[in-house]
């Protein structure tokens, strides 16, 4: 054990951190070798942000001694860290979206150098160098907010490496990122370990890194409950760890024969988008509909609530032909939508748990003109019993609230008007283990009370643990129609990759 | 064939707002050949020079991501304490020692801005619309509301100093004042700062994203403070050169004058989000309403009609750029 400490290029002992009161952090031992790339799992509120930003220098710890490249740092900011070699990538990559990707690379650098004046032809060679490094191709002179999220990625990936990076801290590296960025992902990795580099993954959706990784540490609640080779982990036992309780996905129960068809869609049809999609949903049903990116899936999903006008194509619900492309229409006809990108275009982030579950019941709660407050904060209360959302009280904003929790209060606000068909776009995107089975329960049992619900998402477990059947989308048609219950994850997968 | 041109010069706010100057300056000639001529150039150079200043400074801080409306305030203000300050001491103090004080006052006016904004962490419109009020009624309140026309002699030398003059074969005087030397050394050191310091570049970073520079280290706080000490500065500079061209130090002058001074930087591209912004377009957007407000009648519109024409000039000059962006981004979703 002393040897592993002697040659740690991060070794934490006993870290505590108290935030008054609350302890984040209760005793914890961490080490990462030159080279390593570790997986630090944990729920949201388990104490992995707290422990990257005590490595990073942004929080001092309470108790404890922080090590970083065998030196002891009893004084730590994110400048003395940076300066050790430590670079934390955030989840939205922390890039000047209105500069050069050589600047954006170069910055740093230049900065940690106390350079006073900037030189254009320094900055595009540091730059240059660092996309070699892990050879990769990108113009250094356009502007960062024009690049996709992947190219994102690998400038914030350069930018660390430019700035002589030992450890780089990835939070959340492969939530926005398509299978095959994720593999090319896996190689830059696998190119940084080689050259010494050490690497942390902070993330909800380990699988995807799991297979570069060599160590696995679980917090949970301020305490590390698991470590251990990454070979002796898989998905299963993660979610064990991380929730402390095993997260058994139960298959759907059977739609009851005889269920009446809610609604049906035919020749559904958007030049460029999608074409010719037709299907039928029948209550107590809830139905996948998944493709790649670029597959039309989401498109289909915005046309079904209105968002998105169909050239052709009819839908009906419960036997009446509802007007497309027009939400106020869809919603009248009782379709509810919640969208895959709930924190820009589901939810009113700022204001309060009430005025977001509550939006849509207002005119219900009208007494002579007048909004009934009361009665109000009575519905919004019970549906946050009935969804477990944890909050403080129905005043907290939403901003407040873990992903989970939010995704929770996006579904209420949808249940509170007693939706027939639920439309649900990525239920469970960003959204941590524990929290995805609840949203998965809620799925089965709201299915269960008769709503007919449409899942839509490209996380296969999550598709088979809910829907009885599945329509797989590519080139914005449906290619095929699997049942739920007999299609294995790996024939889902060739089906969707075919 | 257009490889010397820079890749995005076709879409760029800069090139919109040229191509209107000049399309301007056409139907202006073509109604009025005179119009043309170095005379009324001259006389538009003069007219800019104030307006330049400023426009410099607020386009600064249009880049680090506020906004401030009261460099009008701190430009009079410095100008008119700097003007009675010299006259109760030292009526013969040279030039420079006066336009100094205004500077240095200006500055001093700044940092109380920028204190609040960097130090304390208020919104910045917030902060500069109180101080715009507190300056202007300070100065009117406890240093004077009198005109004064016996400016300190140096004062009115510095008007009087030329850098070229002549009358023109129609005899047309111009002439071509000290006063535009002073714009073209903000411009050039403007210029400086932002393109080949660490700390113009940190400007442009903060604009793009505050939390992202923090988290790189840059001393955001800091970077704050000396934008709008800057711009103070820029602006006790220009209410100076006010003072001594016109020879009259007015407390009642240039507030009010801002928002035209924003129309010109948001005219020249600079995006009220931050990160945003060139030297260029901003002289473009002053040179446009400096034509719209002097020029106008040339080319037969009432000059009643300027307010209307500025805000349009606004409504499509930076309307067609976002909407062209949304459609772009519309397009690639």
């Amino acid at each position: 054990m002393s040897s592993d400490h002697d040659t740690a290029f991060i070794d934490l002992r006993a870290i505590t951190k108290r935030y008054s009161g609350v302890t984040a952090l209760d005793s914890v031992d961490f080490t990462v070798q030159p080279g390593e790339a570790v997986c630090l799992a944990g729920e949201n509120g388990s104490g992995k942000s707290t422990l990257i930003k005590i490595i990073s220098g942004v929080e001092p710890a309470t108790a404890g001694t922080v090590s970083i490249a065998g030196q002891e740092r009893p004084v730590l900011n994110p400048r003395i860290s940076a300066a050790a070699g430590v670079m934390v990538i955030f989840q939205d990559f922390s890039l000047f979206p209105n500069l050069s990707v050589a600047e954006n690379i170069a910055f740093a650098t230049q900065l940690s150098k106390h350079k006073r004046f900037y030189k254009s032809a320094v900055t595009r060679d540091i730059a240059r160098s660092a996309l070699d490094r892990i050879g990769v191709e990108i113009d250094l002179d356009v502007r960062v907010e024009t690049l996709p999220v992947a190219q994102k990625q690998i400038v914030a990936i350069c930018r660390a490496l430019a700035a002589k990076a030992q450890l780089i801290i990835m939070d959340e590296p492969t939530t926005a990122l398509t299978e095959k960025e994720v593999r090319r992902l896996q190689g830059i990795i696998r190119m940084l370990k080689e050259e010494g580099v050490a690497v942390i993954f902070v993330s909800h959706k380990l699988a995807e890194v799991l297979e570069v990784s060599e160590k696995v540490v679980v917090l949970r609640n301020g305490k590390k409950v698991a470590e251990g080779p990454a070979s002796e982990f898989d998905t299963q036992s993660l979610a064990h760890h991380m929730t402390g309780r095993d997260v058994p996905e139960v298959p759907p129960s059977d739609v009851e024969a005889g269920a009446e068809t809610l609604m049906q869609v035919a020749g559904l049809t958007k030049a460029g988008s999608f074409s010719d999609i037709s299907f039928e949903l029948k209550a107590y049903e809830v139905l996948g509909i998944t493709g790649l990116l670029g597959s039309g899936r989401t498109s289909v999903a915005k046309a079904l609530f209105g968002l998105v006008a169909p050239d052709e194509g009819t839908i009906t619900v419960d036997g009446q032909v509802t007007p497309t492309g027009d939400p106020q229409a869809a919603s009248m006809a009782r379709i509810g939508y919640v969208p895959e990108d709930r924190l820009t275009e589901g939810l009113f982030l700022s204001q309060s748990i009430l005025h977001n579950v509550t939006i849509g019941r207002l005119d219900a709660h009208s007494r002579g003109g007048f909004l009934d407050m009361a009665g109000l904060v009575a519905e919004a209360s019970d549906w946050l019993k009935r969804l477990k959302v944890k909050a403080p009280d129905v005043t907290a904003p939403v901003q407040s609230l873990s992903g989970g929790n939010q995704q929770r209060v996006a579904l209420a606000r949808w249940l509170s008007r007693a939706p027939r068909v639920l439309i649900l776009n990525g239920p469970s995107v960003g959204v941590d283990v524990g929290s995805k089975a609840d949203i998965h329960d809620i799925i089965r049992d709201l299915a269960g009370q008769g709503i007919g619900i449409i899942v839509i998402s490209d996380d296969l477990p999550e598709l088979l643990a809910t829907c009885h059947r599945i329509l797989v989308m590519r080139d914005g048609r449906i290619i095929d129609t699997l049942d739920g219950k007999s299609v294995t994850e790996d024939q889902l997968a060739r089906r969707l990759a075919s | 064939m257009t490889a010397w041109l820079p890749k995005d010069f076709w879409t760029r706010n800069e090139t919109l707002v040229a191509g209107v100057v000049v399309l301007f300056c056409i139907i202006a000639m073509l109604s009025d050949p005179r119009f043309l001529t170095i005379t009324t150039v001259s006389d538009l150079l003069r007219a800019a020079i104030v307006i330049g200043i400023l426009a410099v400074g607020a386009m600064l801080v249009l880049v680090s991501g506020g906004i401030d409306v009261s460099f009008t305030a701190i430009a009079v203000f410095a100008m008119y304490a700097s003007s009675v300050l010299f006259l109760a001491v030292w009526p013969g103090a040279p030039w420079p020692l006066i336009f100094a004080a205004s500077i240095v006052f200006g500055a001093l006016l700044g940092a109380i801005n920028g204190f609040f904004i960097a130090f304390m962490g208020l919104p910045t419109l917030i902060v500069t619309l109180g101080t715009l009020s507190v300056f202007r009624g300070f100065l009117l309140t406890f240093i004077g509301s009198q005109r004064i026309s016996d400016l300190p002699p140096a004062m009115r030398d510095f008007s009087r100093g030329v850098l070229a003059r002549g009358t023109t074969e129609a005899g047309n005087f111009y002439s071509i004042p000290w006063a535009a030397l002073a714009l073209l050394f903000v411009i050039v050191m403007t210029w400086f700062i932002l393109r080949k310091t660490m700390l113009g570049r940190s400007i442009y970073a903060i604009g793009g994203s505050v939390e992202s520079a923090r988290r790189i280290g840059i001393n955001v706080r800091w970077t704050q403070f000396f934008v709008y000490v800057y711009v103070g500065a820029l602006a006790g500079l220009a209410g100076i050169i006010h003072g001594s061209v016109g020879r009259m130090a007015d407390p009642f002058s240039l507030v009010g004058l801002e928002l035209s001074v924003i129309a010109a930087v948001v005219l020249g591209g600079a995006r009220l989000i931050g990160g945003y912004g060139t030297l260029t377009g901003t002289l473009l957007g002053v040179a446009l309403i400096v034509i719209v407000q002097n020029s106008l009648i040339v080319i037969g519109i009432p000059t009643t009609w300027q307010s209307v024409t500025i805000g349009l000039l606004i409504l499509l000059g930076t309307g067609v750029p976002a909407y062209r962006a949304k459609r772009a981004a519309s397009r690639a979703g």
